[in-house]
C-alpha cells in the first residue's frame, strides 16, 4: 500500500514572544516544528505501512529550510521524502497551496491513501486537506478520530463531531485529516536520525517539476490576499484588587454583587 | 494582477522604495522597478506623489467579472431536522453584510424532509431559502453536499458566502472553494465590507491567534468565509416575515458519492455547553493537575456556570477538549468569566474577551490575563477559590436574610 | 572553528530534550525518593537506540557519534541525573570496551546485544581497597582447564546487578603489579557471581549500585578481554571515555540548577518584585551561566576529539574535573537562590546538589583528575 503525507514545518505558535516595549510579535528565532496534527498524519501512515510492508512519502511544500522537517520524518520512519519548493510558490493561499501539492502527488505516482493533520497551527484554516482532495477528485474525510478498518477497497474511520462522532466508510483512494486523538506519534530513533541525515536524501522538486501551471500557483495563483495584519487590542487593565487573599476576595464579591453578576 | 509603473512619470523620487514592505522595489537607473519580491499589497501606490504607479487589475484566466455575483448567501446547517444555532447567528451577521450591500440576503438548506425548516431561517433574516432536498440529503455527506452547494452557487451566483465554521462547515466550505475556484477565510472573528470596491473584509486570528489579518478575496467569487459559533449574534426571530422559497433538484445519478455514513455515536459526556454558558470558570496550567479542578467545579456549580481549560490544561490532560476555550477551542461570552491559574496567552484571549466581565486569579502579576481583566486577584488559585467559595456562600445567606 | 552544531546533531538534541521532558522528567522525583530503576525508561530508551548510539549500525548500535551520545547523557541528566549515569555506566563503560577491545566472536555475544539495549552493561574495577589506587586489586583469576576463576569482591558498581553483562577486572599475575591486572567479561547469572544488596545513596538514588561477590566463579577462557596483563591499559581507556560522560552528565545537573534558578528568580517576588531584579541574584546567575557554557565547551571538545580519534585524556579529565565541580558549585548556589524552599524536598534544586557531588568522585575523583591533568602538561 502506497501512502502520502503531507506535512508542513510551522513556527512553533505556542513560544510566541511580544517585544515588551512595542507589543509587537516577534517573530525572529521562534523554533520551527513540524505541525503537530501532521506528526499524527504521518504515525497512523506508519503504522498502517508498516504490517503491510507499505511505502510512507512525505511531501511538503515550503521553502529549503524545509527540509529539516522532512528529514524529521524519514528519522521517524517515513520511507521518501519530497521537498516542493519554489519561489514561484511563495504567498501561495491554501487553493495555490492545495493546487501544487495535488500536481506533485500526480508525479509521484499510484497512492491509496493521503493523510493529512487537520490543520496546521500558524494559520489553522484546516483548507489544504479538502481542497487538495478536491484537486485529486478523491473523497476526503476530515477529523479523523480513530481508523476503524482498513482493507485494499475501503476504509472506515471514526469522524469527530461536536457532539460525538460519525462512523463513515470510504472508498480508496481517499484523503483522511487527522487529529490529535488518533494517536501519539513515535520518536524520531536515534538510528533513524542518522538515516535521515547521512543515508537518504530529500527530493526537491519545483513548480517545472510538478508540471505546476504558473498561473495557479504562489501569490498570483491565491484567490485570498493578507490585506493588513494587526496585533489583536485587548481591553484595557483592570483593577488589581489588593491586601490579604481573604479581603481580595471580599472586595471582589462585593464588586460583582454590585454590578449584579452574581 | 500586477503592479505597474509608468516609467515615464516615475520621478525617482524613492518615496515607494522607502514605502514597500517587501523591499521588493529598486532604484534602476533613476526609475523604480518592482522585483519578484512583489505582493500586490498596493502600498507603493498609495504612496506615489505622481501617480506613477497603478495595479493592472486586469483578471488573468478565466474568472467572470465579480459585478455579475449578487447577494450574501448563508449555509444553513441542519443537523437530523435540527437547525444549528449558528446558521442564525450567521444570518444576522449576513443581514448586515447584505444591507450595505444593498442586496438580498439567502439561505441554502439541504436537507431530506427540511421544507419546514425555511420558515425559521425566514424568521432570523433570510429573503430567501434555497432549498436542495433528497433523501440521498438526509446526512451530512461531503460530496453530496458539496454537489448541491456547487450547483446553487453556479445557477445563481452569489457573491458572498458564510458557512459555521463547524466540524461539518470546515469539511464543506473548502471542498465547495475549491471546486468554485475562489478565496476561503477560515474562523473570521469579524466582518466588514468595503463599499468602494464591494470587498468583503475578513478578518481572522492568525499565527496561533498572536495577530489577527484582514483577508481580502478581490477578483474570485463568491468570496468565502467560515465563521466559528458563538462569535457573531443573531438576531431576536420575527415569525411574521416570509420569503421567497427556491427549490432546486438533486441529481443523485450526476453525483460521485464514495463515502458513506454508517452510524452516527452521541456522547453525551463530551458536550460542555460553554458556548451559552452564563459564568464561565476557567483553569490553566496554575491549577497544577486534574485534581485541582474540583475546585473549580465546586465554584462553578456555586454560581450556576460551567467549567472551562486553556488550551494548556487540556494539553496536559487534565481536562478533555471540549472543554478548551480560545483561538483553537470554543470562543466564549459569558457575564462572568473567571481565569484561575491562566497566564492568558493571546491564543486564549481570543476565545474569551468577548466576555462580560472578567476576573483572574493568577500568582504571577506580570500575567498578561491581567491586562485584559476587570478584577485580579494575585495569588495561588489553591489559596484564593477556596476563600472565594466561602465568601459567596456568606453573601447568599447574608442577601437572604 | 565553528561551534554551530550540525542539523542532525540539532535533531538529536530536540529528541533527546523532548525524551527527557517528556519521558524522565516527570518520575525523577518519585524515583529519587523511592530508590526505584527506572526500567520503564531505559527500556524505551533502548527502542530508541539510545543505549548503542556511538555504535556503528552493524554492530547494533545506532551509528552516531560521541557527540549525539553526551548530549543524550546531558539532556537525560538534566531531567534525572540517575537516568543519566545509567546510561553513561552502560555506554562507555559496559559496551565500549568490548567494542574497543574485543574480538568479533565477543563483539557479536555481548557487544551487539548491548548497543541494541537488550542487554545492559556494567563496569567492575573498584574493591573495598582500591579505590583510587586501582593497582591494588584483590579479585583473582585463576587459569584451570580452559576456564578462568574468580574469587573476590567489587564495590559501589554503577548497574550492578541490573547490568547483564559485567566487565570485571582481576589479578592474573599478582607478582606484575598493574601489568598483572587482566579484564574479563562476566554475564549475570554465571554459577558463584552474586550481589550485595542496594546501596543506600546521597544521589542518584535510582541507579543501581552494589557489590559484586565471586565465588569460585569459572567462566570460559575465551571470556578474557584483550590479552592477560591488558586489564589496567582497558580500565584507563575507557575510564578516558567514561569521564567524557560523567562529565556530561555533571552538564546536564548543573543547566537543570540554571533551569531552575532563572524560572525562581523571575517568579519569587520579594519587596514587591522579583528577585531577579537584585544585583545579588543576577550576579550568582551571571557565573552559573558562565561556567556552565565553559564547562559544555570543555565536554563538547573532548567528544570531538574522541570523535576524531585524537588524543583526548588530558581533554576528557579537565572536562570532568571542571562539569563535575561546577555542577557542585552551582547546585549550591540554587539552593543559595531558591532560599528556604530549596532546601524543602518539594524543590527540585535538593535533589540536584545531592545528585551533582557523585560526579566530583566517580570514575576518578577530581584529585584523579588533576593528577591526570598535571601529568600530562608537566610531561
Amino acid at each position: 500500500m502506497k501512502i502520502v503525507v503531507c506535512i508542513k514545518q510551522v513556527p512553533n505558535t505556542t513560544e510566541v514572544k511580544f517585544d515588551p516595549k512595542t507589543g509587537t510579535l516577534i517573530r525572529e528565532g521562534l523554533p520551527t516544528i513540524i505541525n503537530p496534527e501532521d506528526k499524527n498524519a504521518l504515525e497512523e501512515a506508519l503504522a498502517i505501512a508498516a504490517p503491510l510492508g507499505g511505502q510512507v512519502t512525505v511531501i511538503s511544500m515550503g521553502p529549503a529550510q524545509a527540509d529539516y522537517a522532512l528529514r524529521e520524518t524519514l528519522a521517524m520512519g517515513a520511507h521518501e521524502a519530497v521537498l516542493l519548493s519554489d519561489r514561484a510558490f511563495a504567498g501561495a493561499d491554501t487553493w495555490a497551496t492545495s493546487y501544487a501539492l495535488a500536481k506533485a502527488i500526480e508525479k509521484h505516482g499510484e497512492f491509496s491513501l493521503i493523510f493529512c493533520g487537520r490543520q496546521a497551527i500558524d494559520g489553522d484554516t484546516a483548507q489544504v486537506g479538502p481542497e487538495l482532495a478536491e484537486h485529486l477528485d478523491i473523497p476526503h474525510v476530515t477529523y479523523v478520530r480513530r481508523i476503524v478498518s482498513l482493507d485494499e477497497k475501503y476504509v472506515v474511520v471514526e469522524r469527530a463531531l461536536e457532539d460525538g462522532y460519525e462512523v463513515v466508510e470510504s472508498t480508496l483512494p481517499a484523503l483522511l485529516t487527522t487529529l490529535k486523538e488518533l494517536n501519539v506519534p513515535r520518536y524520531p530513533s536515534a538510528s533513524g536520525i542518522v538515516t535521515a541525515f547521512d543515508e537518504k536524501k530529500v527530493a526537491v522538486w519545483t513548480a517545472e517539476t510538478v508540471g505546476a501551471d504558473p498561473a495557479k500557483i504562489g501569490l498570483k495563483g491565491s484567490p485570498t490576499q493578507v490585506k493588513r495584519t494587526f496585533t489583536p487590542s485587548v481591553k484595557g487593565t483592570g483593577k488589581i484588587l489588593t491586601g490579604t487573599h481573604k479581603e481580595a476576595v471580599q472586595q471582589l464579591v462585593q464588586e460583582l454583587r454590585a454590578k449584579h453578576v452574581v | 494582477m500586477t503592479v505597474i509603473i509608468d516609467k515615464d512619470k516615475c520621478v525617482g523620487c524613492n518615496l515607494c522604495v522607502s514605502a514597500c514592505p517587501f523591499a521588493a522595489i529598486d532604484m534602476v537607473n533613476g526609475v523604480a522597478v518592482i522585483n519578484d519580491q512583489c505582493t500586490l499589497c498596493g502600498a507603493c501606490i498609495e504612496m506615489c506623489s505622481v501617480t506613477a504607479i497603478y495595479r493592472d487589475d486586469e483578471v488573468e484566466g478565466d474568472e467572470c467579472s465579480p459585478q455579475s455575483y449578487k447577494g450574501v448567501w448563508v449555509f444553513a446547517e441542519q443537523r437530523q431536522g435540527k437547525m444549528l444555532s449558528i446558521a442564525y447567528e450567521l444570518l444576522g451577521e449576513g443581514k448586515k453584510l447584505a444591507s450595505s450591500l444593498g442586496v438580498p440576503l439567502s439561505a441554502v438548506l439541504i436537507g431530506a424532509n427540511v421544507t419546514e425548516m425555511a420558515k425559521d431561517l425566514y424568521a432570523y433574516g433570510a429573503d430567501t431559502v434555497y432549498l436542495v432536498e433528497d433523501k440521498e440529503l438526509e446526512l451530512y455527506r461531503t460530496e453530496s453536499y458539496t454537489a448541491a452547494f456547487v450547483g446553487l452557487a453556479k445557477k445563481y451566483m452569489p457573491e458572498i458566502i458564510l458557512m459555521g465554521a463547524t466540524n461539518i462547515g470546515r469539511d464543506l466550505a473548502p471542498r465547495v472553494a475549491g471546486r468554485l475556484v475562489t478565496g476561503l477565510t477560515a474562523d473570521c472573528t469579524e466582518l466588514g465590507i468595503d463599499l468602494e470596491e464591494r470587498i468583503l473584509l475578513q478578518t481572522r486570528p492568525a499565527f496561533g491567534g498572536n495577530l489577527m489579518a484582514t483577508i481580502l478575496c478581490p477578483v474570485h467569487r463568491p468570496q468565502m468565509a467560515t465563521v466559528r459559533p458563538g462569535v457573531m449574534k443573531k438576531t431576536s426571530p420575527d415569525y411574521g416575515r416570509t420569503g421567497n422559497l427556491v427549490r432546486e433538484a438533486y441529481h443523485s445519478r450526476d453525483v460521485k458519492v464514495r463515502t458513506r455514513v454508517r452510524e452516527i455515536v452521541k456522547e453525551m459526556g463530551k458536550v460542555v455547553n460553554l458556548e451559552d454558558a452564563k459564568v464561565v470558570v476557567c483553569g490553566g496550567r496554575g491549577i497544577g493537575s486534574a485534581a485541582g479542578f474540583a475546585l473549580l467545579e465546586k465554584l462553578a456549580q456555586k454560581l450556576g456556570g460551567v467549567v472551562g481549560a486553556s488550551r494548556g490544561a487540556v494539553d496536559a490532560g487534565w481536562l478533555s477538549s471540549g472543554h478548551q476555550v480560545g483561538q483553537t477551542g470554543k470562543t466564549v461570552h459569558p457575564k462572568l468569566y473567571i481565569a484561575c491559574g491562566i497566564s492568558g496567552a493571546i491564543q486564549h484571549v481570543a476565545g474569551m474577551q468577548g466576555s462580560k466581565m472578567i476576573v483572574a486569579i493568577n500568582k504571577n502579576p506580570a500575567a498578561p490575563i491581567f491586562k485584559v481583566a476587570d478584577y485580579g486577584i494575585v495569588g495561588d488559585v489553591h489559596q484564593v477559590l477556596p476563600l472565594l467559595i466561602a465568601a459567596l456562600e456568606e453573601n447568599t445567606t447574608r442577601g437572604a436574610d | 572553528m565553528d561551534f554551530t552544531l550540525s542539523k542532525k546533531h540539532e535533531m538529536f538534541r530536540t529528541l533527546f530534550q523532548e525524551f527527557a521532558t517528556q519521558e524522565v522528567a516527570p518520575m525523577a522525583a518519585e524515583i529519587d525518593e523511592s530508590g526505584e530503576f527506572p526500567w520503564v525508561t531505559i527500556k524505551k530508551m533502548a527502542s530508541l537506540g539510545f543505549l548503542g548510539l556511538p555504535f556503528p549500525k552493524a554492530l547494533g548500535g545506532a551509528g552516531a557519534d560521541t557527540l549525539a551520545y553526551i548530549m543524550a547523557v546531558e539532556e537525560i541528566s538534566c531531567a534525572c541525573a540517575a537516568t543519566g549515569v545509567v546510561l553513561s555506566a552502560h555506554v562507555s563503560l559496559g559496551a565500549h570496551p568490548v567494542y574497543q577491545f574485543g574480538t568479533p566472536e565477543q563483539k557479536a555475544l555481548f557487544m551487539v546485544p548491548q548497543a541494541k539495549g537488550e542487554k545492559l552493561g556494567a563496569f567492575a574495577l573498584t574493591e573495598p581497597n582500591a579505590g583510587t589506587d586501582a593497582a591494588g586489586q584483590q579479585t583473582i583469576a585463576v587459569l584451570e582447564g580452559g576456564e578462568y576463576v574468580l574469587n573476590g569482591t567489587k564495590v559501589f558498581i554503577t548497574n550492578g546487578e541490573v547490568a547483564d553483562i559485567y566487565i570485571v577486572f582481576a589479578m592474573t599475575d599478582k607478582s606484575k603489579g598493574l601489568k598483572g591486572i587482566s579484564a574479563f567479561i562476566m554475564e549475570k547469572g554465571t554459577p558463584g557471581f552474586t550481589f550485595g544488596p542496594q546501596e543506600n545513596k546521597m544521589g542518584i538514588r535510582a541507579s543501581s549500585t552494589t557489590e559484586l561477590i565471586f565465588e569460585d566463579c569459572r567462566i570460559p577462557a575465551s571470556n578474557i578481554l584483550g590479552k592477560e596483563g591488558d586489564g589496567f591499559k582497558i580500565a584507563m581507556q575507557t575510564l578516558d571515555g567514561g569521564r567524557i560522560g560523567i562529565a556530561a552528565q555533571a552538564l546536564g545537573i548543573a543547566q537543570a540548577a540554571l533551569n531552575e534558578s532563572v524560572r525562581y528568580a523571575k517568579e519569587r517576588q520579594q519587596f514587591g518584585k522579583p528577585i531577579g531584579t537584585f544585583q545579588a541574584m543576577q550576579w550568582m546567575i551571571a557565573d552559573m551561566g558562565t561556567e556552565i557554557e565553559a564547562a559544555r565547551l570543555l565536554v563538547y571538545r573532548a567528544a570531538w576529539l574522541k570523535d576524531m580519534r585524537r588524543p583526548f585524556s588530558k581533554e576528557a579529565a579537565m572536562a570532568k574535573l571542571y562539569a563535575s565541580e561546577t555542577a557542585m558549585k552551582h547546585t549550591v548556589k540554587a539552593i543559595q537562590i531558591h532560599g528556604g524552599y530549596g532546601y524543602m524536598k518539594d524543590y527540585k534544586v535538593e535533589r540536584l546538589m545531592r545528585d551533582a557531588k557523585i560526579t566530583e568522585i566517580y570514575e576518578g575523583t577530581s584529585e584523579v583528575q588533576r593528577m591526570v591533568i598535571s601529568a600530562s602538561l608537566l610531561k
